[in-house]
């Protein structure tokens, strides 16, 4: 039976949850045209962690276990995918569009003069099990439909949080892959790595985003937040000049919300950030300009000063003045 | 000291003013303003910074249509040394593969690199796949989402920072390399308003195609793609109230408690 992989990523043998939606979607695809769903997990001392994740779809995960795999190494998870794909030559493999997910299929690509669907928000197969797929491009205003022509293996990188993760009752079997290679890093060496709590508002049910026209007055918009039992968010500039980390940044190059309800504060509503809050509940804005192009995006635009209006609803939440 | 840093640089159509129309079922750039796709500026940013400490030359690359070549120029008042264009009616339609083939052989041409610095992705395709895919042509490392350069050692290893979940890690990697620039990393410097009507009357820019490069047309553009787009659609804004509130602050925070307070 050919093969459909999808690439299975982990930090220190945490492994990343889009990962786990793009084999539980590739597990359908492959229930419907016929193709073993493999999945490809590298790490260090991640074969006891294999049970877990085999069982979103797989009917075969392929562990690579090595030292020098434990953090995300362009070089050296390149040249292992490359021993993989020509040992088994698969159908397909596909990618969770993260970071690293984008940078090594980007390369992978090229080695094997196959055709890359880039972050896609829809996946299937057509008659000819060409793999097909839908991109958003221009800050997510407009789709293209986009199909692999003729080269195999076909790749696509899909979007985080487009699939739902699932879990599947029937067996797999989990094998060890010696490649015999050696796996030194000659180019590229990791000296050091600071990570902070990564904070995921991705799933959050309510969510303050601040923009620019907050000034980056954090402390303002965390206070209401709290207030309103919500999460915090903020649009790229925030996140660029460091006033938040990127991991909060709503957009096409950060977290899409699914919250009941954003509240946001100064965004003026440019395509790379309206794409990542279309599926919310209720969108409040507060912006000094009526016209902000926000307006499309919000159920209701409340139109003034953040710094006459937000210190009084403040007030009002903390019920230190009557509504 | 360094030998050629070259930044590889793609003009966009500003993201909201590129409509598109439903009956014809195509994108209309005609009314948007073009720009220097903004990461790009970043990446020049960061190159010319590299060239102050540790000099070298500074090259922009660039694949597409002629009028491209104001841009190119205003690179070049920004600070850069020299700028390429490769502009051929062959390359219409490409898609990663043939882009990344087409800039890699061009940089091979250019040639003496140390560097070669992208933005981490382009406003309009944004797949963020070229700078790994030219990496793998060249037979280079590649690393994406720098945000800066700390260090390049006389040893001929650079000191890189890169974003990821979480944080960042700091990567040491062998030159050559090649690296995607984050976006609003850096301040991107305005050009020099003497060097850019220079660069605007009497800079040369150079104008290769595909010939110069030793590709063929079968290589390139539409037929040397490995994907198809088979159809665009316009991904509407959810409908929505759009009820504009106005007032004085008070009564505003009082509206805005109101419609929250469901939500408490
Ligand atoms: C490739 C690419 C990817 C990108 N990805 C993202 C992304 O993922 N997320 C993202 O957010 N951006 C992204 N961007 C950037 C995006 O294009 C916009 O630049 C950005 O979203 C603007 O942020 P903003 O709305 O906070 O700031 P601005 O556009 O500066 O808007 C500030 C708003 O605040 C209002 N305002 C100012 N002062 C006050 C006040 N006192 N009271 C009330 N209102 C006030 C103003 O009227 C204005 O509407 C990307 C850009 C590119 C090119
Ligand atoms: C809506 C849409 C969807 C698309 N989907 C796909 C897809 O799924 N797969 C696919 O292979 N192609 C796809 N494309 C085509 C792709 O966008 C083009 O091939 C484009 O020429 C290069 O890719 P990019 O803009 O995505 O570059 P990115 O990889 O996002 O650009 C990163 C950096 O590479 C450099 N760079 C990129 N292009 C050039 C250039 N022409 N000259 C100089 N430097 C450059 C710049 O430094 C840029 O910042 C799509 C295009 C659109 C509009």
């Amino acid at each position: 039976m050919e093969e459909l992989w999808v690439f299975i990523e982990q930090d220190e043998g945490e492994v990343e949850e889009s990962s786990l939606e793009v084999l539980s979607k590739a597990r359908e695809l492959g229930d419907k045209y016929g193709f073993e769903v493999v999945a490809i997990f590298l790490g260090d001392g991640v074969k006891n962690k294999a049970e877990e994740v085999g069982k979103h779809g797989a009917s075969k995960v392929l562990v690579v276990d090595n030292p020098n795999l434990r953090h995300y190494n362009s070089e050296l998870y390149s040249k292992v995918m490359e021993k993989l794909i020509m040992k088994y030559n698969p159908n397909t493999v596909l990618f969770s569009a993260t970071r690293n997910g984008r940078d090594l299929a980007g390369r992978i690509a090229v080695k094997f003069k196959s055709g890359l669907l880039a972050h896609v928000i829809s996946l299937d197969f057509d008659e000819s099990k060409d793999l097909v797929g839908k991109v958003p491009g221009f800050g997510g205003n407009i789709a293209a439909v986009v199909k692999c022509i003729e080269s195999r293996p076909q790749l696509a990188t899909v979007t985080p949080g487009v699939f739902e993760i699932k879990e599947y009752k029937s067996t797999f079997e989990v094998i060890e892959e010696d490649l015999g290679v050696e796996l030194e890093p000659k180019n590229i060496k990791i000296l050091s790595k600071e990570k902070g709590e990564y904070i995921d508002i991705s799933k959050s049910e309510k969510v303050v985003v601040a923009g620019m026209g907050t000034g980056g007055r954090m402390d303002l918009v965390e206070e209401l937040a709290k207030l309103l039992g919500a999460d915090v968010g903020v649009t790229r500039p925030l996140a660029d000049i460091g006033v938040a980390p990127r991991d909060i940044q709503i957009g096409s190059t950060g977290v899409t919300l699914k919250s009941k309800l954003a509240l946001i504060l100064g965004a003026s509503g440019a395509p790379h950030f309206t794409s990542g809050i279309k599926d919310c509940g209720l969108v409040i804005t507060v912006n000094k300009d009526p016209e902000a192009p926000i307006k499309e995006y919000s159920d209701y635009l409340v139109v003034g000063d953040i710094f006459e209006i937000i210190p009084r609803l403040v007030k009002l939440l903390r019920g230190e003045e009557n509504a | 000291m360094l030998r050629n840093i070259i930044v590889a640089l793609k003009v966009v159509p500003k993201p909201e003013e590129v409509t598109f129309n439903p009956e014809t079922k195509t994108v209309d750039r005609s009314k948007a303003r073009n720009e220097i796709n903004p990461a790009d500026k970043n990446a020049l940013e960061l190159a010319l910074r590299l060239k102050e400490k540790y000099g070298g030359k500074v090259i922009v690359v660039s694949m597409g249509p002629p009028i491209w070549d104001k841009y190119l120029r205003l690179a070049v008042a920004m600070g850069a040394d020299d700028a390429i264009l490769i502009s051929d009616r062959a390359l219409a339609g490409s898609d990663t593969f043939p882009t990344t083939r087409t800039l890699a052989t061009a940089i091979k041409k250019i040639g003496n690199y140390d560097i070669i610095l992208c933005g981490e992705e382009s406003s309009d395709g944004g797949t963020g796949q070229v700078p790994p895919g030219i990496g793998e042509w060249l037979d280079i490392p590649h690393i994406t989402f720098i945000s800066d350069i700390i260090e390049i050692s006389e040893d001929g290893w650079a000191e890189v920072k890169r974003t990821i979940k979480g944080g960042h890690e700091i990567l040491k990697v062998k030159l050559p390399f090649i690296a995607a620039v984050e976006l609003g990393c850096n301040t991107p410097r305005f050009p020099d308003f003497r060097r850019k009507r220079w660069a605007d009357r009497e800079f040369q820019l150079t104008i290769w195609n595909i010939g110069d490069l030793g590709l063929n047309p079968e290589e390139v553009g539409l037929k040397g793609s490995k994907t198809i787009v088979v159809d665009l659609e316009e991904v509407r804004p959810p409908e929505r109230k759009r009820e504009v509130l106005t007032g004085a602050p008070d009564e505003l925070a009082k509206k805005l408690y109101e419609l929250l307070k469901g939500y408490l």
